[in-house]
């Protein structure tokens, strides 16, 4: 352990920020070129554990500007004397700019996190504690990077995909650029057909019907629940909080086959009304769980004065309860949206009529041989965008919502 | 010892007044209050009932039934009304033929039969045993219809002007069918059919294992990507914000969407990943990530199969539900005061240490309770694996199997009878998580 002084590991940690900025760059530029990108993974690890040395070596408070930019030279140098002036096995004709740009962000990115790296780092010898803060660093960074390519790859891969046509996605699967020669109608050419064609635009309303009605639905179950189970006193009272968790616990699966074999008795199977009781039924139990956790938070002193001056339990609640537990009542709302957005089972199990499919089903229908890719991934876009803006846009409550209640899941 | 009760009894309601005495029983404040509390649950209470409880109970009902998909149907009679014979002329002979019909293959219906009027100017002259009529209302039993049963009635009779007027006759009313069928739902025949075809299935048991691995390293991979991310979020910088809501993108978005998204990604044809990876040089040829059940793997000289196709499953899993770790894990990170770490750090731990000694033990209450909830929860998920995979290729589990039977192969009581497995599995997890949920604070 002792040959891991601060210049070893400051040409490991170059090395790693090497390797990753070069795999990262050169993905990412055969997917906005279309051109296959090849990442010189050697070279990259070389010239940047060259530059991290360096850095580290004319790192100090007597480091002139020179010594301070030569590392980000010689990483450049390096790069492209170790790949023959072709740092992504490309020809420099080809996308002169976009190479320019990959090669510039790579210097830049390695430079820079070699930096970071080795900060406030001593010379020589290192102790534990110093060696264990520059390794974390470098995990740290590492992570980043996995977790947001891990993430954003297949939404971006999704989005790029839905404004292809069938021959550009054939003719080359690498090619996820943005292609301007057909125009805006060219690239939304999938959307204007699923409007048009496959009755998306029924499915958004029917949707956005389905989704607030259940939110309406199970406030208007669970708030008087909730309450209930939160101020009033009566046998059975913890019996019946403890209970609720157990309920959506159950799965969906298990009640699929006897509903639908009585809805079907009933003629509720293929109709909005099936989903409308169901839907609730399946979210009232986690939202009277939330609530009620929010309603013991709130001061009772408050609801008490109310009853003294002659308020009902109805006017306390309406007047004293509800405007008090605001965030919470949004929180829940948005939680439930989201489950009733995206539920797929019942939908599928229950909708066979074309009309009245959500969005879930809509996608599903999407899913055969005959419909292109691009279809369903546009699909897959107009489901996702809705209750994607809406999270962005009440990101706080929604955030308060998945902590407190997303047991459930 | 009734005198010393009497005694006592008296006593306290002679000192009732002075010294203040806790009320027994229910007063009418309380009752009052009780009765509004169940007022309030009431309808919470029944709607639970109807669509999760009630149906609960129907699934082990059904677990006994030999019920198949197609039994759903009632049977009905059928019934087709047509008119014979060319009248010409007012007073002509015609007659009136009805063909009754049992919809159903299999199952007879009891006191069948039909009412109809007769066309309008048709005068019945001769009627079939099992018909009456009343003025121009006729009604045929027909006692019990077997499956597949038909039958043919003959009305003869004459015919007037208005009759000749029309163009259908038969068309001016509807006959009415009516009959008692016997529904293999709620009737008195039960079977242990199913359970046996369940457990005798040489796949049953390779079904519950892949369940299992499924749920356990589903949920362990979610967690431990959550802890990962919760750690590199734990402290503030710019962007920070932004990188949490992205990170949240996978559990947010519709199911439908992100898992058609991972299928097209992953296309061994024409899916982008296995260009990259096959075009730089990293794979040979592509892999079918979904539709392949194993690959030979060979390390350090041995060679084992590696379960592709529920290994991707998995790392499905792990992906869409990591958020959900993340979120929980970060909170309770932030929650946790500074002090402690500044302390440490004065002793000289480093940060390795600090992250072994400290912020792992107080995060373990969370992490179990998550990991129970989660262990639950994917054991009970159905979507993921049926949309990536349709439970093809070595990855179906128990909830899968529950569809694959009860709805590919159309036999509910099959279905039912894994749902109960399903079920008897889920509440021995709840038992234990119970038991955690007492010592956990917070859930």
């Amino acid at each position: 352990m002792r040959l891991l002084n601060s210049y070893v590991l400051s040409a490991l940690s170059g090395a790693v920020w090497g390797f990753l900025a070069m795999i990262v760059i050169g993905v990412t530029l055969t997917l906005i070129t279309g051109e296959l990108a090849i990442p010189q993974v050697g070279a990259a690890v070389l010239a940047s554990a060259l530059g991290a040395l360096f850095t580290h070596l004319w790192d100090g408070k007597a480091a002139s500007a020179g010594q301070k930019y030569a590392p980000a030279v010689i990483i450049l140098l390096a790069l492209l004397a170790a790949t023959f002036g072709a740092p992504f096995a490309l020809p420099l004709s080809v996308e002169p700019l976009w190479q320019l740009l990959a090669l510039v962000s790579f210097v830049a990115i390695t430079f820079w996190s070699n930096r970071q790296t080795m900060a406030d780092t001593p010379k020589g010898t290192l102790t534990r504690y110093e060696k264990e803060v520059v390794f974390l660093r470098v995990a740290k960074g590492v992570g980043f990077v996995i977790f947001t390519v891990m993430v954003a790859l297949p939404f971006y891969v999704m989005v790029m995909t839905s404004l292809k046509s069938q021959q550009q996605l054939l003719g080359n699967p690498l090619d996820l650029s943005i292609d301007l020669s057909g125009g805006l109608s060219g690239m939304f050419r999938s959307y204007v057909e699923l409007f048009t064609q496959f009755n998306f635009g029924t499915y958004l309303t029917v949707s956005a019907i389905v989704s607030v009605a259940t939110v309406i639905l199970t406030l208007l179950f669970s708030v008087p629940g909730a309450y209930a189970v939160s101020r009033l006193n009566f046998p059975g009272r913890s019996w019946m909080s403890r209970s609720v968790l157990l309920i959506y616990m159950v799965p969906a699966i298990v009640l699929v086959i006897p509903l639908y074999a009585v809805f079907s008795q009933l003629g509720l199977r293929n109709s909005l009304t099936g989903l409308l009781i169901v839907y609730p039924a399946t979210t009232i139990p986690v939202a009277l769980y939330m609530l009620q956790g929010y309603f013991k938070g709130l001061p009772a002193e408050l609801e008490e004065a109310g009853l003294m001056d002659g308020l009902s339990r109805l006017g306390v609640i309406l007047k004293i309860t509800l405007p008090l537990s605001l965030p919470a009542l949004a929180s829940v709302s948005l939680y439930v949206f989201m489950i009733a957005w995206n539920e797929f089972l019942f939908a599928f199990m229950f909708l066979d009529d074309p009309d009245i499919f959500t969005l879930s089903r809509g996608v599903v229908s999407l899913n055969s041989s005959e419909v292109p890719r691009q279809h369903l991934m546009a699909g897959a876009v107009i489901a996702t965008v809705p209750v994607l803006g809406i999270f962005l846009w009440f990101e706080r409550f929604l955030v308060q919502g998945l902590t407190a209640g997303s047991v459930k899941g | 010892m009734s005198a010393i009760a009497d005694q006592a009894g008296k006593s306290v309601t002679t000192a009732g007044e002075s010294i203040s005495q806790p009320p027994k029983g229910a007063g009418p404040m309380q009752k009052r209050e009780a009765r509004l509390a169940y007022t309030m649950l009431a309808p919470t209470f029944l709607i639970i009932l109807a669509i999760v409880l009630g149906p609960l109970v129907a699934n082990f009902w059904i677990s006994f039934k030999p019920v198949e998909l197609g039994d759903l149907r009632a049977p009905k009679v059928l019934i087709n009304e047509r008119v014979k014979g060319k009248p010409k002329q007012a007073g002509d002979p015609a007659t009136l033929e009805y063909r009754v019909r049992n919809s159903s293959q299999k199952n007879s219906i009891a006191n069948a039969g039909f009412t109809d009027i007769l066309p309008p100017g048709f005068t019945a002259q001769q009627l079939p045993d099992a018909c009456s009529l009343k003025g121009i209302d006729i009604q045929c039993d027909l006692g019990t219809l077997e499956g597949k049963a038909r039958e043919k009635l003959v009305i003869s009779g004459t015919v007037s002007d208005e009759y000749l007027g029309l163009r259908k006759p038969e068309k001016a009313s509807k006959p009415v069918s009516y009959g008692d069928a016997d529904s293999v739902l709620t009737n008195g025949t039960f079977t242990l059919e199913n359970f046996r075809r369940v457990f005798d299935s040489d796949e049953f048991w390779s079904v519950l294992r892949v369940t299992f691995y499924y749920t356990i390293f589903g949920t362990a991979g979610a967690l431990v990507l959550g802890l990962f991310a919760a750690q590199l979020l734990n402290t503030s910088f710019k962007g920070r914000g932004i990188l949490r809501g992205l990170f949240l993108f996978p559990y947010v978005s519709p199911v439908i969407a992100v898992a058609f998204t991972w299928v097209v990604l992953l296309d061994p044809f024409s899916g982008t990943l296995n260009a990259l990876l096959t075009k730089m040089g990293v794979l040979a040829e592509p892999v079918n990530f979904f539709g392949q059940r194993a690959v030979d793997l060979h390390l350090f000289g041995t060679s084992f199969e590696f379960p592709l196709a529920l290994s991707t499953v998995i790392a499905f899993e792990a992906w869409r539900y990591f958020p959900l770790s993340f979120l929980f894990i970060l909170a309770r990170m932030q929650s946790v005061s500074t002090d402690i770490y500044e302390a440490a750090e004065m002793d000289g731990a480093t940060p390795m240490q600090q992250f072994w000694y400290i912020s792992l033990p107080q995060l373990m209450g969370i992490l179990s309770v998550l990991f129970l909830l989660r262990f639950i929860w994917t054991f009970n998920k159905f979507d993921d694996i049926f949309l990536l995979t349709g439970g093809n290729a070595g990855t179906r589990t128990l909830t899968v199997d529950v569809y694959e039977q009860g709805f590919a192969l159309s036999n509910l009581g099959v279905g039912a009878a894994v749902a109960v497995v399903v079920f008897v599995v889920l509440v021995t997890f709840a038992t234990l998580f119970i038991r955690f949920s007492t010592k956990e604070e917070g859930l």
